[in-house]
Order: structure tokens, then sequence, then C-alpha cells
């Protein structure tokens, strides 16, 4: 009874499923697209058309600032009036090993057994074909499954971890008192992408400084922002600040409903999605180095009768002549 | 494509025991050795572990019991994850019992029993063993 008899369900069977709200088939393409499976491509193509109603929402900061811990809280908050929610947690791999230990701190209390809520892990190691790309395809999944809010929580250090962020429709980033010069700790640039601030663990007396300082930062921002950023300090353990962020992130849904602002957001992430998707075939397709057309262009380099540009365009040439 | 996605294994305890020092160390060992691991702490019900397990879309669901529950526990895992369609999880045990229980629960369906003082090795050896054999799914 362990083995399943009749080999792998087709992916597109499970699509139906999806749309149904069904978790197995919905925890089992995530899989299937976390493994970069090309067989799985045309189902979430047809998942893609059914995206579009969730409000997407990125969670990031330093390691160790409390955004696990924050998004139980909020998604606690969230159940508490009725939403429902997916939650993309991204924990970083170990570098030695590639394996990795996940998301033990969202699925606690309540939240464990409530099928309002989905929880899916995932480590930063390449997932194949790029964490981006396998983390929005989750996000898409859940979507699609007719979640209400999806979360994503991803450290805020590597470019990957970054450009999922950016994908959201509202970007929160966590700080917390405590981790050294941790307003400087975080890659540079994301600070800036955060559409909300919250300065978690205030229950901490170190956190009034964490807060100034962050005020002080944005006060100097060299472009004055679209929206006024609001900065939140919560605390997991009072449960302060929850649903002030909560009311923060509507007033930023309804900052974007108005004006055609949401539309343009998503486009722009749209675009960025797609580029990256084509960066990595790209890459993908080149990797090998050891096609017969690679090797004559890399000879011809090698030879001066192509300058690196040159050779650069006629490998884009190439790119057309199979299918990735 | 390039490799195998990596092995996801959820671990439990389930009940009311509240040592996990031994599970702590075991998933250590397991992502030492490339797995995914999801540990989801302490006093869990077997509803909790199934529904984490299903989300997750893990191959293997460890659950460790040192309370002397597992002729309760076990059945009651089995029979949510087939109510779930999850069947194709493979459920491994790890804790003490005495060997026919072992034995009944091995015919009611755990796939493998991996009781105390199973070094880390065999521990790793046992999932990637399991996972194998069961295939692509
Ligand atoms: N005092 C206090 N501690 C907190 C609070 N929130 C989180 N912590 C603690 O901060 C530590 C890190 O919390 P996590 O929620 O795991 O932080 P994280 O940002 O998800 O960490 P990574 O995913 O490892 O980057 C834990 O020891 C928490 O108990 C809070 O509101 N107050
Ligand atoms: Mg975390």
């Amino acid at each position: 009874m362990t083995v399943q008899a009749s080999g792998p369900v087709p992916s597109r069977r499970l699509v139906d499923g999806v749309l149904a709200g069904d978790r197995r088939a919905l925890a089992r393409l995530i899989s299937r697209a976390e493994a970069g499976e090309e067989e799985c491509r045309p189902a979430l193509a047809d998942i893609h058309r059914h995206t579009g109603r969730a409000h997407i929402v990125g969670v990031t900061g330093v390691p160790g600032s409390g955004k696990s811990t924050l998004v139980r809280a909020c998604a606690s908050a969230m159940r508490a009036v009725g939403r429902t929610l997916g939650v993309v947690a991204v924990d970083p791999s170990s570098p030695f090993s590639g394996g990795a230990i996940l998301g033990d701190r969202i699925r606690m209390g309540a939240l464990a057994g409530d099928p309002g809520v989905f929880i899916r892990s995932m480590a930063s190691r390449g997932a194949l074909g790029g964490l981006a790309h396998a983390a929005l395809d989750a996000v898409d999944l859940m979507d699609a499954a007719g979640f209400d809010t999806v979360l994503i929580e991803t450290v805020g250090v590597g470019q990957d971890e970054v450009d999922i962020v950016r994908a959201a429709d509202t970007t929160v980033v966590v700080s917390a008192p405590g981790l050294g010069d941790d307003i400087q700790a975080i890659k540079a640039g994301v600070l800036e992408i955060a559409d909300i601030h919250v300065v978690s663990k205030s229950d901490r007396p170190d956190a009034n400084r964490t807060f100034a300082e962050l005020k002080q930062m944005l006060l100097l921002a060299q472009v004055p922002p679209e929206r006024h950023i609001p900065v939140v300090a919560t605390s997991a353990e009072s449960g302060e600040g929850i649903d002030a962020l909560l009311a923060e992130i509507d007033s930023h849904s309804s900052f974007l409903a108005s004006d055609g602002r949401l539309a343009r957001r998503r486009r722009r992430n749209a675009a960025a999605r797609a580029v990256k998707i084509a960066e990595e075939m790209v890459r993908r397709r080149y990797a090998a180095g050891d096609s017969t057309a690679m090797a004559a262009i890399v000879d011809r380099m090698c030879a001066r009768e192509l300058d690196p540009h040159g050779a650069a365009r006629a490998l884009l040439a190439t790119l057309d002549e199979v299918a990735p | 494509m390039a490799d195998q996605p990596a092995i996801r294994v959820l671990i439990a305890k389930v009940g009311l025991d509240g040592h996990d020092r031994g599970v702590k160390i075991v998933a250590r060992c397991l992502r030492d050795a490339g797995m995914d691991v999801i540990y989801t702490g302490l006093h869990k019900t077997p509803e909790d572990v199934v529904r984490a397990a299903v989300d997750e879309d893990v191959d293997v669901l460890g659950i460790s019991l040192l309370s002397g529950a597992h002729m309760t526990i076990f059945p009651r895992v089995i029979a949510l994850l087939e109510e779930a369609g999850a069947s194709d999880i493979m459920l491994v045990g790890g804790g003490v019992m005495p060997d026919e229980d072992a034995t009944a629960l091995r015919a009611m369906g755990v796939a493998e029993l991996l009781l105390q003082d199973t070094p880390p090795d065999a521990i790793v050896a046992a999932i990637r063993r399991l996972v194998a054999e069961r295939g692509p799914r």
C-alpha cells in the first residue's frame, strides 16, 4: 500500500484538483514545479490563466529578524477574520550538503491543522531552474487554488530572494533590534523596496533605536516615495502591532486598487519574471558548453576572428536552433 | 535535467513526551545528507502531522514516539494518510517498542521502524532505500 501501482499522475490531470482546492494536487504540482520538470509546464500554463485573484505579500529581512514568527502571527490574525492564506517559506540550504531544515516556526499552534492555511517550505538551494522561478510557481498555484492572500517569506540577502519579494503586490521589510548593525546587514536596495517597514521584537528595550533609525533613513530617502511608507512596531510575544500591520497591508492594497496602480505593478512584475526565466533558459542552454555550434564560435574567438561581443551575438543567434 | 530533487522528510513528535533532542539530531543528520527536513516541533496531533506532510508533499513522514502510544497513533496516522489520498507518503517510526508491536505495525503499512539507537547513517540509508524503491511519483 505504500507504493503507487499506477505510476505518476500526469500533471495536467492535477490542474482541476488544484482549481477545486485539492491540497494533495496542489502539493504535488508545487513539487514538480520545484523540480523543474518539463512535464509540468503545460499544467502550470493552465494554472497561470487562473491567477491574479490573491493578494501577494512578500516578507523579507535579515536572518533571525523574526519573519517566520511574524508570518505566523499575521496568518493567525487573518484567519481570525476569515481570510484563507497560502504561505511560501524559503529557508536557506546548507552550503555543504545542499540539505535544509525548513519552516519550523510558522506551523505552530492553531495554524497546524487549519484547512484555511496552506504552508509550503522551500530550500533556497537552487530549486533546479532557479529559486525565484519555483517560488513564484508555488505562489501561482496557491493563488489559483483560491487562497485569498499568499505570503512569501525569504531572507533578504541574496539576489534570488530579493527578486522573489519584488514579485509581491505588497512588500514588507522586517528589521529587528539586537542583530548588530542591522540596518546595514541587509542587501543594499532591500530597505528601499519596502511598502511597509516592520520593527519586530518591539518588546525588547532596544527596539526604539531600530525604529528611530528606520524613520531617519526614510526621511533621508533620495526620491520621495509615491506613498508614505509606514513603520510598524510588532511583537509576536505580546501581539502588539499585528493588527496595525494587517491594517497597513490592507491600506496598501486599497492604494494599489486606485488609479490602476495594481495593474502597473503587476505589469512590471510580469516583465521582470519573464526576463528572469529567459535569462535562466539562456544560461542553461550555454551551461553545457559542449554544443558543436558553441565550440565553433569559441574557436573563432580564440583564433581572434571574433571579438567577445561578436561571439556573444553569434551565440545568441544559435538560440532559436533547438528548443531549450 | 540536472540532478534529482532533494528527498523531503517531515519529522514529528506526536503525543505527550517532551524530549526532542533525539529528533533534532536526526533532522540535522538528514540535512547533512542533502535532504530537506521539515521539523514540526513537539506535541503534535496525528491530524496536524498528516496535514503538514500532505501540504509539504514529503516523501517520508517520520514519527518518533517515546510515550508508548504507538499502537494507537500509527494506525491513526495510516488511516489519515489514506483519507487524504496520500498513502504513497511512506511512514517511518522511531522510538521504543516491543518486537511484536513492530511486527504488527509493519503489517499495517508502516514502511520502516528505526528504533532507538539506530545510528544516523542507517537512518539516512533506510530513507534513501525507501525512496529509491518507491520510484518516481
Ligand atoms: N523577544 C522577541 N523575540 C522574537 C519575536 N519574534 C521572533 N523572536 C525571536 O527571534 C528569533 C528568530 O525568529 P524567527 O521568526 O525564526 O526569525 P526569521 O527571520 O524567520 O529567521 P530566519 O528564517 O532564520 O531568517 C527566535 O528566537 C524568535 O523566538 C518577538 O516579537 N519578540
Ligand atoms: Mg524564518
